[in-house]
């Protein structure tokens, strides 16, 4: 019985596997299906230490069957038995340096990963910067350069990087959009910048991240990249058709709500900035240094 | 500061049936304990041998009794959590019940499950594997119980009295501030936590100095069981890690009931120090409750392969590594709080470095098999399992630490599904595979084999058709800590898996229970005190070991010290004339740390809704106990030698 279960607790993960992926098509896999640079980039790392981690599961798993089948306690086994056998420099040798050698591939890697990902994607057009604000349990996306603003959804223009700044008006959240590339923290009090891209036309599933309360699974949006004459033309229907964001009309969306899409034609100057003052960034100066530099 | 004011509908929790039913099964559990006790006039039993114990057997079966119960009560949330997910738009919990249900069961699971469960392990084999009579301070290894205890009964309270903590089990602040919190679950997490932290801390003190100072004569500390060093390890970090998780539940405990700005942005405050002290302390802490896991994988190893470990001096080395390095890992937990690249960089280095000691440990054991004779015994079965399943959840830890691509997984259930493998494949099958293999020591009665496997082959396989589709999960971009989903995104068919997966962890943790429950009855007695064949001191004694662990302290010329007392006698070597039996000098018993704690429990009860008499009774109470403490000489006494030649010959031994 105890060989039969052995073999059938192997099959059984590769068998699981098999009936999950068919269920779902690969474009379903987000990450695995990225729309922009830095979402590539950052596929390319998960494959990379995939393929490396790998070197060494696999063969533990293998080795591991294979001891226990060789070694087993059976009446009549001839496999060498030495109880005192506990030694062997060139052996532990081999498994110090594997890893090593491993770790400082993926090592180089990542550092260099790392670094890119803090300045704009190449090849670079212009930068479009986005201000974003995550409330309970809502997103805002302001377009400075636009002077438009959008809940819960927002254009980019395909093949441009952009700059999405990001801060909070409510508990500390994380905004994510897995198709273009990995999240970051959104904080009450900090201007935190975030450089994303587009290169083909899409919709992309975006939410947030970090959890902060009761509407929290809710706080979904969703990324639209269009060629840039097409985002020109939106921002300019937004401008014409859309009611302003008062004040008012502000401190309503602070209110903790589940609320759907929304768009708005101006809003009031210098918001972002207020927000971010106000809820603690005039003890956090250095911060938000990043408003400063327009990209 | 936050409206103290209370209403009774607010005091007790009202209005659901899953609060009914906990109420009901409370007050009946409850009335059924003290009928059982009173029917069989065991009340008196019960504070002579347990409530007031300081013998460190007897506190780790405690210790364990209540781990599993926890792991109960964890498991029960984690299931109500799989069922709400099973399908999209389900309606089965609201959302603030989810969010209470996930912050306990987090909560509960490390804190009350995994610690308890490891220093049961602890309290239950190191005494007895490295030749001493108990721990270096039996009487503060009481309090250390109780104050865990006492602390998981004031978290659980909470379920029915006031409503859970849902923060989750990280607490950040501002969302765990009184601005977006204001609720008392949020104290109730603060102040369990602070006194449990209380005994753990102690209890790091009390195994470092055992181990340290408590060795019997030639048990040098390269001669020492890798348990004993797993455990040296855990203290170390255990003394480091838990002061500054004690520092910054305190700090937000002011801020949250005397208005203090430690953690608000408003006021000049920061939320990102909170985070930061919440992982230095809880970074150190994964490695607090798997070290353990990895000495016992060591001993189980060894034994069942019939075999000297494989290569103890790198065992030894890479779990050293392993204590050190944690401490330079922790901003790995939040690489998308924007630290700079810098930052990033370096504790990813630092993170993916802590997988090589751990690779390694991996390969020991493997060689530790390679040339033995491996007998696959239900702890073996744990140990096995182990290998594959913590090789899975490690390697993806290392794919999680590289800093760009974590930006992908954080948060999702990609990171839920690695940490969970790492928790349940290495902590709970270390665990168990602890509780198996000393279970004959601690009772006498082997646990019978048949149900033990069924539990092991259900949740073994339950792990994997439950965690593997959350790896699937996380790619497509589901986040955790969500209540409801919608259809669409290709999350609904895994999902329904992994509850499947869910209930079949279930099952096999209902198995592994009944399996204890059929043990009792018609388990297999243990009379020789050493049913596995055992390699080191605590098999030498008869099962259970008597009050006093060891009559004469042996004396240690080697490694696996009781293998070679074995070996020696099978070649005719007589072991070395024995001494006279003396007098054997044994802590007494004390009720004192049981008050202690209930006082802490009092004062901490007060502080939760704010009733400040109340706390000042607790604390005065606690005072008393200090100071009667000071002034208790008759802490101690001797066992005569007739006593101890009367019980020795009980056990057929002289």
């Amino acid at each position: 019985m105890k060989c039969k279960s052995a073999r059938w607790y192997r099959v059984l993960p590769a068998g699981a596997a098999c009936l999950m992926l068919s269920g779902c098509t690969r474009e379903q896999f987000l990450v695995f299906n990225p729309a922009g640079p830095v979402g590539k980039i950052e596929m390319h790392l998960v494959i990379l230490s995939m393929v490396l981690i790998g070197i060494v599961v696999v063969p533990v798993m293998l080795i591991l069957w294979y001891i226990v089948h060789r070694f087993r306690d059976r009446p009549n086994n001839r496999a060498p038995y030495r109880p005192e056998w506990s030694e062997n420099r060139t052996l532990e040798f081999i498994w110090w340096g594997i890893p090593i050698i491993i770790i400082g591939i993926l090592a180089v890697n990542t550092v260099r990963d790392t670094f890119r990902l803090t300045r704009p994607p190449e090849p670079a057009g212009k930068p479009l910067t986005i201000h974003v604000t995550s409330l309970d349990w809502k997103w805002l996306f302001e377009y400075p350069d636009q002077k438009i603003a959008t809940v819960n959804y927002c254009y980019i223009p395909t093949g441009r990087p952009i700059q999405f700044v990001l801060t909070a008006d409510a508990p500390m959240n994380s905004f994510w959009v897995p198709q273009l590339g990995g999240q970051e923290y959104t904080m009450p009090g900090m201007a935190m910048r975030l450089w994303l891209q587009a290169d083909k036309p899409g919709t992309y599933f975006g939410s947030g991240a970090n959890f902060t309360g009761r509407g929290y699974a809710h706080m979904k949006f969703d990324v639209i990249a269009t060629s840039d004459p097409e985002f020109s033309q939106w921002a300019a229907k937004v401008r014409q058709t859309a009611p302003a964001l008062t004040r008012s009309g502000y401190t309503q969306l602070v209110k903790q709500s589940v609320v759907g899409r929304m768009s708005f034609s101006s809003f009031p100057p210098g918001l972002f900035q207020e927000i971010i003052m106000r809820e603690g960034g005039m003890y956090m100066k250095h911060d938000i240094s990043v408003l400063d530099n327009k990209a | 500061m936050p409206d103290d004011t209370l209403n009774v509908s607010h005091f007790l929790v009202t209005g659901d049936p899953l609060i009914y039913g906990a109420d009901v099964s409370i007050v009946v559990v409850s009335i059924a304990i003290v009928a059982v006790l009173t029917y069989y006039r065991k009340w008196g039993w019960l504070w002579r041998e347990w409530l007031t114990t300081v013998d460190h057997k007897k506190i780790g079966i405690m210790y364990m009794i209540a781990a599993l119960l926890m792991l109960f009560r964890g498991g029960v949330d984690a299931l109500l959590m799989r069922t709400q997910l099973a399908f999209p738009n389900m309606r089965f919990l609201k959302a603030e019940h989810y969010n209470q249900i996930f912050t306990t069961h987090g909560t509960i699971m490390i804190l009350f499950m995994a610690m308890p469960f490891i220093f049961a392990m602890m309290n239950i084999a190191i005494p007895l594997m490295i030749g001493a009579r108990d721990v270096a301070f039996p009487y503060l290894n009481a309090i250390s119980f109780w104050m865990f205890f006492f602390g998981a009964m004031l978290f659980n309270l909470s379920f029915v009295i006031g409503g859970s903590p849902d923060a989750g089990w990280t607490s950040y602040p501002p969302l765990a501030e009184s601005e977006f919190n204001l609720g008392p679950g949020e104290n109730y997490y603060l102040l369990a936590l602070q006194i449990s932290g209380i005994g753990s801390i102690a209890t790091g003190i009390n195994f470092f100095v055992t181990i340290l100072k408590m060795r019997a004569p030639g048990m040098t500390l390269m001669r020492m069981p890798l348990f004993c060093w797993a455990v040296l390890a855990t203290s170390v970090l255990i003394i480091f890690a838990f002061p500054v998780l004690t520092v910054a539940l305190a700090l937000l405990l002011i801020d949250r009931i005397a208005g203090a700005h430690f953690f608000t942005m408003l006021g000049g405050g920061n939320p990102m120090m909170y985070i930061n002290m919440f992982w230095i302390w809880g970074h150190p802490e994964v490695y607090i409750v798997v070290l353990p896991a990895f000495g016992i994988f060591s001993e189980v190893v060894a034994t069942f392969s019939g075999k000297r470990i494989f290569g103890y001096a790198s065992m030894v080395a890479s779990l050293m590594a392993i204590a050190v390095i944690s401490y330079f890992t922790w901003l790995h937990h939040f690489f998308t709080m924007g630290a700079g690249p810098g930052v990033n960089s370096f504790f990813a280095l630092s993170t993916m470095i802590i997988a090589i000691p751990t690779g390694v440990k991996i390969f020991n054991w493997l060689a530790t098999m390679y040339n033995g004779r491996v007998r696959v015994t239900v702890p073996m079965k744990w140990a096995l399992g182990f290998i594959p399943n913590f090789a899975v959840g490690g390697a993806t830890g290392v794919m999680l630490s590289v800093a760009p691509a974590d930006y992908q997984y954080h948060n999702s259930y990609f990171l839920i599904a690695h940490f969970h493998q790492t928790l349940i494949g290495g902590v709970v099958f270390g665990m168990l595979a602890g509780m198996y293999y000393w279970w004959p020591k601690m009772f006498g009665f082997l646990l019978e084999e048949r149900y033990a496997n069924w539990g092991f082959w259900w949740f073994n396989i339950g792990f994997y058709v439950c965690f593997i589709p959350q790896y699937l999960l996380g790619f497509m971009g589901m986040t955790r800590r969500i209540y409801t989903y919608p259809t669409g995104m290709g999350w609904s068919t895994l999902n329904l898996i992994s509850t499947i997966g869910a209930f079949m962890m279930g099952l096999g943790f209902l198995f592994i229970a009944a399996g204890i429950v059929y043990s009792i009855f018609y388990g297999e007695r243990d009379t020789t005190g050493d049913p596995w064949n055992g390699r080191t001191l605590e098999w030498s004694l008869p099962s259970p070991a008597p009050h006093y662990n060891f009559a004469r302290i042996p004396v240690v010329t080697s490694r696996d010290a009781w293998w070679t007392m074995k070996e020696e006698r099978k070649q005719g070597v007589l072991p070395p004339g024995r001494d006279e039996l003396r007098p054997i000098h044994m802590p007494k018993n004390s009720g004192r740390p049981f008050i202690l704690s209930l006082s802490f429990f009092v004062a901490g009860f007060g502080l939760v809704f704010h009733w400040y008499i109340l706390t000042v009774i607790g604390f005065a109470a606690v005072a008393a106990c200090l100071l009667l403490r000071s002034f208790d000489y008759d802490t101690d006494s001797y066992i005569p030698v007739d006593e101890i030649k009367k019980t020795e010959a009980s056990y057929g031994r002289s």
